[in-house]
């Protein structure tokens, strides 16, 4: 499908989402992150979309939010949308869980909550995935500040 | 060359010479299990290079080649390097249960080693329940192993050890009463007569098609009771580190390792003897030179331990549950069955006599 | 005196093991932390991060130039198609064109890689499996192909031979000879993989019905490669998304419906052969012209995001780059693939025995690095 129609889809179930094609070659999609779940669950469970396949699932820090950048694929009709959610909360920033739609996320979740510090909600396992547990900081995100370990040029 | 060959004898008149009838007994005794025991050490040690070597021919590179023209010392100089290595322990470890474990798995191996007929008188220890005591002993040697996987305080060695004695009590019914078929031809369990029998022609050929049968499961459930490969689940190196003997160290492990390539020749000399004659040479082709028989005897013996190696190298290992199932499912219905056509062909005397 | 089992001061608890990060059947520094009732698996939680050296950090201090080495410390053993990546998503991004006679050579470096990662893959898993010899049949055809990259790239594991704009200096002249000598030798190889392990009843005992996954948990686990491809679903990027010089050659895709360990491990092989068939469509018509286009020396990235895909020996590797016009990118995110192919490996063994899990690891061709980035 292409991503004039997408875009006509997925507006009729939500209007305040914010569509852009520009700087990427996807269709992107902005989401508030209190309707990120039910856009999710419904992106994977309506028919015409179908995007069953979670390829990458990447956490991202704009500067002043953080967020989650979700590209999604359907393998029946092979189309490829990006779903972003930004937060503004630097301190506490929390976000439900996908890990109930795709089973991927779980660990891709992890990786997000050891960088960057975003909880997720109903997680069935949120640690930390490859630091260690008593670990300071989140490395990922811009403000890090780390003498031992950064080699700054 | 006239060389007494029932060494027994030589010896115990010998003492008799200047000691008493007791003591020259127990002279005799303790001098034929010390020369026993001298030469069987170095033979284990041996069999550990023959191993090495086969294993580098069938991945095609050379083996141990720099220790010793052609490799022959390098099994000496693992064994020195393990003489002096510290004895390591686990701190909860049952002290004694864990020193004594490796002397039971040794001693039973070396003790089965004392029937065997080289040749023609040359054998220490000639019982007449021979195959009986054979198998009564390598039952002993799985206590060494439960109690060295027990004693180490360990899990890993735990699981290999629970593993490994299921497995042997399996397969030693297998064993037993395969032997149990040839034993239906020959009458006797005395090793001397078994071999006497094979003068009309080896075992295996006298009892055709059951008797290829029982060999055929022979070997198989040999290569398991050793734990050697496709039977090795219990040292499965690729999932619980090295199974029973994790703890050991030293001179311990090479009880353990050396214990099991003796095994694996006790293994194969039983066959030889049973199915294969002996030192019985083919078509008596050399009877009239009865010391010949020991080449006879170590060439039939070693081609079979080549057989387990070959095995080992080729095969991928079995599963756990896949063993057990292969021996109660299959291996034993089938030497029943086995058992009783022999009988029949016995009874009917159909047996291939030369 | 009550004695049932319920009312007695006896409890179960759950037996656990670690299966260290030293190990001999992990692959790699993974930590299995199992729980285990008896011979039965329970649960089964990999321990990641032993080897995290924080490679998307040092992404965004480094020139784009730079970056291309570091990715081929990650999955070390496709490094070459790893490498062609990070240059892909370069080239795509600042629209350059490359000479047909790049294309033609990356697609020939990349299957050879494919090859080599997947007779070492063979190698182990008859390892792993217990039959020992397996090892050095795989590496004895291995160290064709190694030597062939020695002498074209300088190196035998780490390649480096992408840069962004082609390549860094142009094939050896024996190049095509010798990739030829390799194709034919290896023949007469695979038939022999076939024979030692492939047909051996013990092995395909140990493999058939053993870590079942099925076509939609592939997919919602975010499987690919030939993991997914053993259950049927049908992901090649080579198929789907082709690049480099895949459009211009035929080949099929390997797949099967059973989802077994024995269906993934027939799909590497099946691979093998598909290489070989690529290579050879593409080894006698190398085109001839430059091997690199030149490019600024200080590479930027005009604004914006992009993402490119590669089939490594793996699966599916995404590169996803967001720029904002400055010499360095903004943030540099890896997909790699073993990162979903581990975190399926709780839901396909738990109810399996342990040697159930070292078989269904080995198929699964973890690489470590490649998880842990």
């Amino acid at each position: 499908m292409t991503n004039q129609s997408l875009q006509e889809i997925i507006s009729s179930w939500i209007p305040e989402l914010e569509f852009t094609e520009e700087g990427s070659q996807f269709l992107n999609i902005t989401v508030q992150p209190e309707q990120l779940h039910q856009l999710m669950s419904q992106l994977k469970t309506n028919s015409e979309t179908n995007f069953d396949y979670l390829f990458c699932l990447s956490g991202m820090d704009w500067g002043k939010e953080l967020g989650v950048v979700y590209h999604l694929e359907s393998t029946t009709h092979r189309h490829t949308i990006v779903v972003k959610v930004k937060l503004s909360d630097r301190e506490n920033p929390t976000l439900d869980t996908v890990s109930d739609i795709w089973f991927t996320a779980d660990f891709h979740e992890r990786e997000v909550f050891d960088f960057f510090g975003i909880k997720f909600n109903n997680h069935p396992n949120l640690k930390r995935l490859f630091l260690t547990e008593d670990w300071d900081g989140f490395p990922l995100r811009k403000d890090y500040v780390d003498e031992i370990n950064m080699v700054i040029k | 060359m006239n060389i007494p060959l029932s060494i027994t004898k030589t010896i115990y008149e010998f003492l008799l010479g200047f000691m008493s009838e007791g003591a020259a007994n127990i002279g005799s005794m303790v001098t034929i299990a010390l020369i026993y025991l001298a030469i069987f050490a170095v033979a284990g040690l041996y069999l550990v290079l023959l191993e090495r070597k086969v294993a580098g021919w069938f991945q095609l590179r050379i083996g141990p080649n720099r220790v010793g023209w052609w490799g022959l010392l390098q099994t000496m100089a693992d064994a020195l390097k393990l003489v002096s290595k510290e004895l390591t322990g686990t701190v909860k470890a049952d002290k004694f249960l864990y020193n004594l474990a490796p002397y039971f798995v040794i001693i039973t191996s070396l003790m089965a080693l004392a029937v065997f007929p080289f040749t023609k008188e040359f054998q220490a220890f000639d019982i007449n329940i021979g195959i009986f005591f054979l198998v009564a002993i390598s039952s002993i040697g799985v206590i060494g192993i439960l109690l060295g996987g027990w004693a180490s305080n360990n899990k890993f060695a735990l699981i290999g050890a629970m593993r490994s004695g299921v497995q042997t009590i399996s397969y030693e019914l297998s064993v037993g009463l395969s032997l149990v078929t040839m034993v239906l031809l020959t009458g006797t369990l005395q090793l001397s007569e078994i071999i006497e029998v094979q003068k009309n022609g080896w075992l295996i050929v006298q009892g055709h098609f059951p008797a290829i049968i029982a060999f055929m499961i022979y070997m198989i459930a040999g290569t398991a009771e050793t734990n050697r490969a496709p039977f090795d689940m219990v040292e499965a190196e690729s999932e619980l580190g090295a199974g029973f003997h994790t703890e050991y160290s030293g001179m311990k492990f090479a009880y353990f390792f050396l214990a099991e390539f003796i095994n694996m020749f006790i293994i194969a000399a039983i066959a030889a003897t049973v199915f294969f004659g002996g030192w019985l040479s083919p078509f008596g082709i050399t009877e009239s030179i009865p010391w010949l028989g020991v080449f006879w005897f170590l060439g039939k013996t070693l081609l079979l331990v080549f057989l387990m190696m070959w095995f080992r190298w080729t095969f991928p290992r079995l599963r756990v549950d896949q063993l057990l199932t292969l021996e109660w499912k299959y291996l034993l219905p089938l030497n029943l069955l086995n058992i009783v056509l022999m009988a029949l062909i016995v009874w009917l005397n159909l047996t291939i006599q030369l | 005196m009550d004695t049932t089992i319920e009312n007695s001061n006896l409890k179960s608890e759950d037996y656990f093991i670690n299966m260290g990060p030293q190990h001999p059947a992990t692959h790699g520094v993974l930590r299995l932390l199992l729980t285990i009732d008896g011979e039965i698996i329970k649960k089964v939680e990999p321990d990641l991060g032993y080897i995290h050296r924080s490679i998307e950090k040092m992404c965004e201090r480094d020139s784009y130039q730079q970056i291309v080495h570091l990715t081929d410390r990650m999955d070390y053993l496709s490094s070459h198609i790893n490498n062609e990546a990070v240059c892909l998503t370069v080239e795509n991004a600042l629209e350059i064109e490359v000479p047909e006679r790049v294309k033609v050579i990356r697609t020939i470096l990349d299957e050879l890689t494919r090859i080599a990662s997947h007779t070492l893959w063979w190698g182990v898993m008859g390892m792993d499996v217990g039959a020992l010899t397996t090892y050095f049949y795989g590496f004895r055809d291995r160290e064709m192909i190694n030597d062939i990259f020695e002498e074209t790239c300088g190196a035998r594991l780490t390649m480096n031979y992408n840069i962004p704009g082609g390549l860094m200096f142009d094939i050896h002249p024996n190049f095509v000879k010798r990739v030829k000598e390799f194709i034919a030798h290896f023949k007469t190889k695979l038939p022999e993989y076939d024979t030692l392990l492939t047909g051996n009843v013990i092995f395909q005992k140990r493999m058939k019905g053993v870590g079942i996954l099925t076509k939609e948990d592939a997919i919602s686990f975010g499987a690919s490669g030939p993991v997914a491809r053993g259950s049927g679903y049908s992901c090649d990027v080579r198929k789907h998304h082709p690049y480099s010089a895949l459009d211009k050659v035929t080949f099929n895709e390997a797949l099967r419906t059973e989802g077994d360990s024995f269906a993934r491990y027939a799909v590497r092989i099946q691979e093998m052969w598909e290489s070989m068939s690529i290579i050879e469509q593409l080894i006698d018509n190398i085109p001839e012209g430059d091997y690199k286009v030149a490019t600024n020396a200080v590479i930027k990235l005009p604004k914006g995001e992009f993402y490119e895909r590669v089939e490594t020996a793996r699966g599916e590797l995404g590169v996803y780059v967001v720029s904002t016009g400055t010499k360095n990118p903004y943030r540099v995110k890896f997909r790699s693939p073993g990162f979903s192919n581990l975190s399926l490996l709780n839901h396909i063994s738990v109810g399996g025995k342990i040697g159930d899990l070292v078989a269904t690891m080995a198929t699964l061709d973890l690489v470590i690095p490649d998880i842990d980035r």
